[in-house]
């Protein structure tokens, strides 16, 4: 669908908070604007550990997009400390990787969806659709 | 006032090319779905973010198919990050040679890796240039023909 349908379909503005967790820009880019066509107020991250950070700090999120290869602290290991943390937020897991076992260790670590790289607007509505249904 | 009112169609096949030529993918659409008025050079904008930030990994594989023996992991590593980048913004050709360069990590064979990173710096920087001419001629065209596309 284009994007001012999906604007049509979900009024989420104010209601779903996101954090991008990335840590390549391009990728930081285009997740972020996607968030905001939809209304999502979202915060960028460029690794796992900046990730458990932002949440150490207060901050929570209804949604976390989790890239899985990052720098200093990965997708894995964040997800997995989060999870230890108490954060039930949904955290989809955003990745290149194709191969089963690797995709199979990264839903194990904790997270609720998984999707290939690169995100779309289609997947990214079915993420939040998720959230809606959550909650 | 004049205008060139074969600009937009000129638009249109030159951007409708470059997917029959396989050098864009259905990537390049979903960013093109992401402009708006608010956004309405949101695609070059990543494009030129995509150039800007992938010349560091491209000299990063340089200097490391420089060094002897070559640490196929660390080059496979690099690859990988260059090709989620280029598949990012719909870069059919780079993200093929990528996939090529990577197998070539993957049985360890360095001569395949320097060969076909030839060809990878050869697809991005036609990518470059084809990009340029396009954005150039969509912005001659006026922004509304820019930020539309045919189906």
């Amino acid at each position: 669908m284009s994007t001012s349908q999906a604007l049509s379909v979900t009024s989420l503005k104010g209601e779903v908070t996101a954090l991008v967790v990335d840590d390549d820009k391009v990728s930081q880019v285009i997740h972020h604007h996607l968030l905001n066509i939809l209304g999502i107020e979202n915060h960028v991250v460029g690794n796992g550990k900046e990730a458990v950070e932002i949440h150490l700090s207060g901050k929570k999120f209804n949604l976390i997009l989790m890239d899985r290869d990052m720098p200093v602290m990965n997708g894995i290991e964040a997800t997995k400390k989060l999870r230890d943390m108490g954060i039930r937020s949904t955290i989809a897991g955003v990745s290149s990787h194709s191969v089963s076992q690797e995709r199979q260790a990264f839903i194990e670590a904790g997270l609720d969806d998984y999707h290939e790289k690169p995100l779309s607007v289609a997947k990214l509505l079915s993420v939040v659709s998720k959230i809606m249904h959550k909650a | 006032m004049e205008r060139n009112n074969h600009l937009p169609r000129q638009v249109a096949l030159m951007r409708q090319s470059l997917f029959d030529q396989g050098y864009l993918d259905e990537q390049f659409v979903q960013l093109e779905e992401l402009q708006d008025d608010a956004n309405p050079n949101f695609v070059e904008e990543v494009v030129t973010l995509y150039y800007r930030d992938s010349a560091r990994l491209v000299a990063s594989i340089e200097q490391a198919l420089d060094k002897s023996p070559l640490d196929f992991n660390k080059l496979d590593s690099y690859m990988h990050q260059f090709k989620g980048s280029s598949s990012s913004i719909g870069g059919r050709k780079v993200k093929a040679e990528c996939s090529q360069f990577r197998e070539y990590c993957r049985t360890g064979n360095g001569e395949g890796c320097i060969r076909t990173f030839q060809q990878v710096k050869r697809e991005y920087a036609t990518l470059r240039k084809k990009l340029e001419a396009y954005f150039q001629l969509a912005r001659q065209a006026g922004p509304r023909e820019a930020a539309s596309r045919s189906t």
